[in-house]
């Protein structure tokens, strides 16, 4: 008993010398860290794996029990019945991708041509209540879609706009120009004012100044808030699903979600069309990698 | 080259904000006209009302003959140099003091011997083909002095453009603009918060406050006989010591004892301050001749000086400068006495200059 006291007195002061990171330090905390890691990939992971599988597993595969997780034949008729119809010519999911793809990039595009001029208005001139201005367009993001969709739903079907690609573009635009003033304008504050100036005084009108010399710092920011406004209209589906109705003029989200609910659920088709809806993002975003950690890091140029 | 003309200029922003309430100058050409005042001042607004960067809401602005209100910056025919350098960060020094006189489409031979004679001038040899991430904070605002050389322009306009060097190369810069608008004799506006940037460069100062003109003079003057009672307290430093005084028997006695010459002219019937230079004032032995006790309350040790903060009994306790040999403890009972001439004398109602 005493020596144990003894031990334990006498142990003491040596193990308060290591500090804490000390304690779980060096390769016992690296390896941790990479377990834990790989343990969360695995999960975070798993569904895109599986969507991934179950896209080129034949049908009777998709459904075997136990899952069948290497041994199964690759097919890749799902992803061919993607794009081509049963019969002959495209298929409804083929030409519901070329309409995400369309109002998607058309949207992005009008948000960008609003936002990022209005953005740069915003930071460089003095107005009235600029503050509750810049808050009234913020406020306009503060409510879900689905809170708006029936008022828009009524409105468009008095206007015309219901069930077309128009509407889908117009209502995106609508919901990406707050967001794309509220971070272009972030990007134009790090741009020194004083380039413009010095444009001016060099013979250049405010617009010329504008376009030659703060637009070119800009791209970078430019890239990252495209970026995340086309993974919004691209991705969205409550919209979609309620202001379109016809083959011709749906988007992805609603296309794919429409496979499932029939007798049988065709999981095949349904996860190719997934992996084929995700990998123009997972592109896209790849190719801008750069700029999208340009316009996270905000506030990283030096003046 | 031009005088530049400046009458009843107000600007007021959109958003209610007034930065220029009511300023007159009258710049001189060849002139280095400093416009001294702290942040906030309408310093800057009125430099950018002059460039053309901002319309003024009310009042005119004349460059020489031309009145020019309604025309844009470029057709000014000044060039500014900025705190921040805006240097084109993609263009090569060549190119970016290239770049104002393409714009007004000057043949490439004149635009060639320009940008080498601005270099030469700048010193800029060496840096003409790197680009402005390759240049440190001096070389780069040497280049953008030179950008604005190359134009020949009828007027520099100057906003802070010292204020992102440090101290050293703050001194050369300022030796260097010196010299370089004395050379080319070119009318130059120049803005600063600093005041030592202001007494050794300006030939003519203003000092603006709150969107007003306090006063506007030669170093010296600004110095000697401040305006105002701002001015007072801003231009110095130490700043002036105010000293709350009282005309009786023909001279000013202050709080404590402290007695001063009175200017002649002095209103009567009004309550007076008087400035007083620290330089002014003398701490001397414990009852020396002239002096009023007073105690030493703290001792600032500057090496080539020594300021003396001094409780003589007044409202204040007052500053004084002495040279380093003159030593007292914190403490210690001293005298103390004007050596001056007649100070400037202030009303301390509409803090202005009454004698």
């Amino acid at each position: 008993m005493a020596v144990s006291v003894d031990e334990a007195v006498s142990t003491r002061p040596a193990r308060d010398r290591g500090s804490p990171a000390r304690r779980f330090g060096g390769r016992g905390r690296s390896a941790l860290e990479v377990t834990l890691l790989t343990v969360l990939a695995a999960v975070m992971l798993f569904p895109v794996l599986w969507m991934i599988e179950t896209s080129i597993k034949e049908n009777r595969d998709v459904y075997a029990i136990p899952a069948k997780f290497f041994d199964f034949k690759v097919t890749m008729d799902h992803y061919k019945d993607v794009f081509v119809a049963s019969g002959s010519g495209r298929s409804t999911l083929s030409a519901a991708f070329l309409n995400s793809v369309v109002v998607a990039g058309a949207s992005t595009a009008l948000a960008t041509v609003l936002g990022v001029p209005a953005a740069w208005a915003y930071s460089r001139f003095a107005m009235k209540a600029k503050k509750d201005q810049l808050f009234f367009i913020l406020s306009t993001r503060f409510m879900p879609p689905v809170v708006v969709v029936i008022p828009i739903f009524l409105m468009y079907r008095q206007v015309g706009l219901i069930d077309s690609k128009l509407g889908l573009i117009l209502i995106y635009a609508a919901f990406n120009v707050p967001f794309t003033i509220w971070m272009m304008k972030g990007f134009v504050d790090e741009v020194p004012a004083e380039y413009e100036d010095a444009a001016m005084l060099d013979g250049y009108t405010r617009l010329q100044a504008f376009w030659r010399y703060t637009l070119p710092l800009l791209l970078p920011g430019i890239a990252a808030t495209a970026v995340f406004a086309l993974i919004f209209s691209w991705n969205e589906f409550v919209f979609a699903i309620f202001l379109t109705s016809s083959d011709s003029v749906r988007t992805a989200p609603p296309a794919i979600a429409g496979l499932i609910g029939g007798t049988t659920v065709d999981w095949g088709l349904v996860a190719a069309a997934s992996v084929v809806f995700a990998l123009p993002v997972l592109v896209f975003a790849y190719l801008v990698r750069k700029h999208l950690v340009a316009g996270v890091t905000l506030g990283a140029v030096r003046r | 080259m031009a005088g530049i003309e400046v009458t009843a200029l107000h600007k007021r922003y959109p958003d209610g904000t007034v930065a220029v309430d009511h300023v007159d100058l009258s710049i001189r050409d060849g002139e280095l006209f400093v416009m001294l005042g702290p942040s906030g001042c309408g310093k800057t607004t009125t430099l950018r009302a002059v460039a053309g960067l901002e319309r003024q809401t009310t009042g005119d602005i004349r460059i020489g003959d031309t009145l020019v209100n309604d025309l844009p910056p470029a057709e000014r025919d000044i060039a500014m140099v900025f705190q921040f350098y805006a240097l084109y960060p993609h263009l090569r020094t060549r190119d970016n003091l290239a770049f104002p006189l393409r714009a007004e489409g000057l043949p490439k031979a004149e635009v060639r011997a320009r940008v080498d004679e601005a270099a030469r001038l700048m010193r800029l040899g060496p840096l003409l083909d790197r680009r402005p991430r390759r240049l440190s904070g001096g070389e780069q605002q040497r280049v953008a002095l030179a950008r604005a050389l190359v134009r020949r322009p009828r007027a520099f306009l100057m906003d802070e453009p010292l204020t992102n060097l440090d101290a050293e190369l703050r001194a050369d810069m300022r030796t260097e603009i010196k010299h370089l608008q004395g050379e080319l004799g070119t009318t130059m506006v120049y803005v600063t918060h600093d005041q030592v940037e202001a007494m050794s460069l300006g030939h003519r100062i203003a000092i603006l406050n709150k969107g007003r003109v306090e006063q506007i003079g030669t170093p010296l003057e600004v110095y000697d006989r401040p305006a105002s009672l701002f001015c007072a307290a801003f231009i110095g430093s130490p700043p002036m010591n105010l000293i709350e005084v009282e005309v009786a028997d023909g001279k000013l006695r202050g709080q404590g004892g402290l007695v001063l010459t009175p200017p002649p002219g002095l209103p009567r019937d009004r309550r007076l301050v008087a400035g007083v230079r620290p330089e002014a004032l003398e701490v001397t032995e414990p009852r020396a001749e002239r002096s009023v006790p007073a105690r030493v309350v703290s001792a600032e040790w500057l090496g080539d000086e020594i300021i003396y903060v001094v409780d003589h009994g007044g409202r204040r306790d007052v500053r004084v400068r002495m040279p380093p040999t003159v030593r007292f403890a914190a403490d210690a009972p001293v005298g103390l006495r004007h050596t001056g001439g007649t100070p400037a004398v202030y009303d301390v109602n509409t803090e202005e200059l009454v004698a």
